[in-house]
């Protein structure tokens, strides 16, 4: 593979896109690529918008992905998927977790939730939308949610699944690998 | 590996014995990697000063030290620093500082180059993750062949990037014996007038030798554009302009004058790409050598390819233009205690002079009771200035917050100065157990060292009597009745007084949460008392009743005590 693949994961903080993130970092080493990734820690952590960049090639240089670059984008919050959607390429795949969690701004009634998020972004790119939470509860645990919408992910990108397997059950806690497992192959089967 | 990770593994494998740190993002990850080490005592020290000359004890005494800081940490080092820099070292010592370009989770954006050269120490600066395993190795070594300090620099990108690393064995060098020598360990104006001529030497010595340095690297192709760089602007440059002739510096500070030269010599244009200050470009230029640097760069934030591929090669892509989305700044947790005191402390619309971590969130609306924030330890003697100029009445609507960690970092020694001079003044301690925005790691009052071991607890009530506080009222944070009772007795007070407001942070993996809370929309007046101090699991419905996100809500109950309806309600854990 000549050029570097770029995938973004955004959300909100403490929503574990961290998890998500090093499970990319694990597959993407496994298949031998050179890989970068880089993340925000610290007060950024605190309920604001977080980002993400995995970057994975042959030899990567720069450890973060710039506007009109993205080849995948995970989007944990609508907002955050609009708020990010420009750092996509013409042709990138945008999975977005179908969540509606209101920044402090919008809560104070300074801003209003922008509606149509998806119906808006699906004109210009490639939109998977995903009711993550709605199929974790389902599954009845909300903290997987992220498994799921990594599922779908997985889906779109060019690794085995059995490969996602391992790396998941090499990455989560012991104990959650079976309820993570089940929420990946949920996931699976949505995209 | 985290490039926080590396460097921890560099660490072992250099046969470093003791390290000491204060948490600071974005350093704090090399502490908690190093610890899982055999071999290496790592510990957690109340600030960066004490950790350092923790560091230069051990290295002292003869073994490889290291101590890890955020760059505003290093203002609090910079006293050992300064002197450390005289008497050099037996076994290699490395300070690890972490700036911050961008600003992403710190108070001000300075540059470790410029305090390093004040300071008139070696500072090294790595790309990536590899280079920060390897170069800290190579830190050592040049601190045991020129007797000096070294500084390893990094940012914030680099640190919390991910990156293959390769791994190599721990050496096991044999400690340097220990030998009184107070010509070089006594800093006293005698000696230390013979280490300052010393020091000047060491530093021109090291200049000599970064000529032929393996770590300063001339990476020669398209000579009609040369760019001199370090650190992680030198991936930028990669990524943009992987044709044109580099001078990859490895140790910025002393510069390779010579290899600069000869660089400068081949290349029709040369361009300093650094990010923050003009270190490297300044001294360029003083050497007598044109080049192109913040004229066309920012001093600010942090570079990238693409800001590169515009300011050297002109080229604007065409690009998307973001949406219009509203700001989602960060926040303070569902179930955060500081919530609870602030929305008490908004209630009696008391100002809070503030300080860092945290609860430094309340400035911003809802809340919005902390007016002020400088530094660590800073919320206390600001209180304290503020009375002094304008009288005690002028602070009855006032108190101080500081955070646990915070306190015992450098709170301590000025509420010891409202003692001592007689202030009125009223400090709340913040007290979650833990050094929360940093990710949660150990101090002196938790019980609890880096390794986990259990240890002495620092008592905070018996700690402000000690120092002569004689009014200290320990609360829990979510008890609102007692507080708004406690605070307003505290701040009418004509004596010094602290509260201890308790409750652990909502995070903590020990956190037990009390239950969930629900709403009941039909006892629901739509008054939005329950709202006001902003708790992110709570959000209104279409028809203004409102909702509690039961997989965000920590069930701290502060919603429900603001509700006089009953239409919020704690399911109990395991109801």
């Amino acid at each position: 593979m000549a050029e570097t693949k770029n995938i973004m994961i955004v959300g909100v903080g403490g929503q574990g896109t961290l998890l998500t993130s090093r499970i990319l970092g694990g597959i993407t080493i496994g298949a031998g690529y050179d890989v970068k990734l880089s993340e925000v820690h610290g007060m950024a952590q605190r309920g604001g918008s977080v980002v993400t960049y995995v970057r994975y090639g042959e030899k990567v240089a720069e450890p973060i992905v710039e506007e009109g670059q993205a080849d995948v984008l995970i989007a944990f919050e609508r907002l955050e998927a609009l708020r990010y959607a420009h750092f996509l390429k013409k042709d990138g795949v945008l999975i977005v977790n179908d969540q509606r969690i209101d920044p402090m701004t919008v809560v104070t009634g300074a801003f209003e939730y922008p509606e149509g998020i998806i119906e808006q972004l699906s004109q210009k790119y490639k939109v998977v939308p995903v009711d993550a939470m709605g199929e974790a509860l389902k599954l009845g645990n909300s903290r997987v949610f992220n498994t799921i919408i990594l599922g779908v992910a997985a889906k779109n990108m060019d690794f085995e699944k059995e490969a996602w397997v391992e790396v998941i059950k090499n990455t989560v806690p012991p104990k959650t690998v079976d309820m993570n497992l089940k929420a990946f192959e949920v996931g699976y089967a949505i995209a | 590996m985290l490039g926080n990770e590396a460097i921890a593994r560099g660490a072992y494998e250099a046969g470093v014995k003791v390290t000491s740190a204060y948490p600071g993002t974005p350093s704090t990850e090399v502490s908690e990697n190093v610890v899982k080490y055999d071999g290496i005592y790592a510990e957690w020290a109340p600030n960066e000063k004490v950790a350092t000359e923790v560091a230069i004890g051990a290295s002292m005494a003869g073994v490889r030290s290291m101590t890890m800081m955020k760059m505003v940490g290093l203002n609090v080092a910079s006293d050992p620093l300064y002197t450390v820099s005289y008497i050099g070292v037996n076994g290699g010592m490395v300070l690890v500082v972490a700036d911050d370009p961008g600003i992403y989770s710190s108070q001000n954006e300075q540059d470790t180059r410029m305090i390093a050269r004040a300071a008139m120490v070696p500072v090294i600066e790595p790309s990536d993750s590899e280079e920060a395993r390897v170069f800290t190795k190579r830190a050592y070594e040049l601190s045991e062949e020129y007797d000096t300090p070294v500084i390893l620099r990094t940012t914030t990108r680099l640190a919390h990037s991910q990156g293959v690393v390769n791994l190599e064995e721990r050496v096991e060098p044999d400690d340097k014996v220990y030998e009184r020598n107070i010509a070089k360990n006594v800093m006293m104006p005698g000696n230390a007038i013979k280490r300052h001529i010393f020091v000047e030497e060491r530093l021109n010595r090291m200049a000599e030798d970064a000529n032929t340095l393996d770590i300063n690297r001339a990476e020669y192709g398209d000579t009609k554009i040369g760019v001199i760089t370090s650190g992680i602007p030198y991936q930028y440059v990669k990524e943009a302009l992987p044709d044109v002739s580099v001078l990859k510096l490895g140790l910025v500070h002393p510069l390779p004058k010579k290899l600069i030269a000869e660089f400068a010599g081949k290349v029709e244009k040369l361009y300093i790409v650094e990010e923050l200050e003009p270190v490297i470009e300044e001294q360029v230029r003083a050497m007598g050598i044109e080049c192109i640097g913040k004229e066309i760069f920012t001093v600010q934030g942090e570079y990238s390819a693409n800001l590169l591929r515009k300011a050297i090669l002109g080229q604007q892509p065409e690009l998307e233009a973001p949406a219009q989305a509203p700001a989602r700044p960060p926040i303070l947790c569902p179930g955060c205690p500081h919530r609870s005191t602030y929305s008490v402390l908004k209630k009696l619309k008391i100002h809070a002079a503030g300080d860092i971590g945290c609860y430094t969130l309340g400035a911003v609306n809802p809340l919005g009771v902390v007016d002020t924030t400088v530094c660590m330890g800073a919320s206390i003697s600001t209180l304290h200035g503020m009375e002094k100029a304008k009288g005690k009445e002028y602070i009855k609507n006032w108190v101080a917050v500081i955070g646990d960690s915070t306190f015992l970092h450098t709170g301590v020694n000025s509420l010891m100065n409202m003692v001592y001079n007689q202030a009125t003044g009223t400090v709340i301690i913040l007290d979650n157990s833990t050094t929360g925005m940093t990710g949660h790691q150990d101090h002196a009052a938790t019980g609890k060292m880096l390794n986990g071991e259990p240890t002495y607890a620092v008592n905070l009530d018996d700690l402000c009597h000690a120092i002569g506080v004689r009014h200290v009222e320990v609360v829990d944070a979510f008890d609102v009745e007692r507080l708004e009772k406690v605070i307003k007795t505290e701040v009418a007070r004509d004596e010094v007084s602290v509260i201890i407001a308790q409750s652990p942070c909502a995070l903590l993996k020990s956190f037990v949460p009390k239950g969930k809370c629900y709403a009941l929309p039909e006892k629901c007046k739509k008054c939005g008392q329950c709202l006001v101090p902003g708790c992110p699991a709570l959000t209104k419905n279409e028809d203004g009743t409102v909702a509690i996100d039961e997989t965000m809500c920590n069930g701290c109950g502060l919603c429900m005590s603001r509700c006089k309806f009953d239409a919020i309600q704690l399911k109990k854990r395991g109801e």
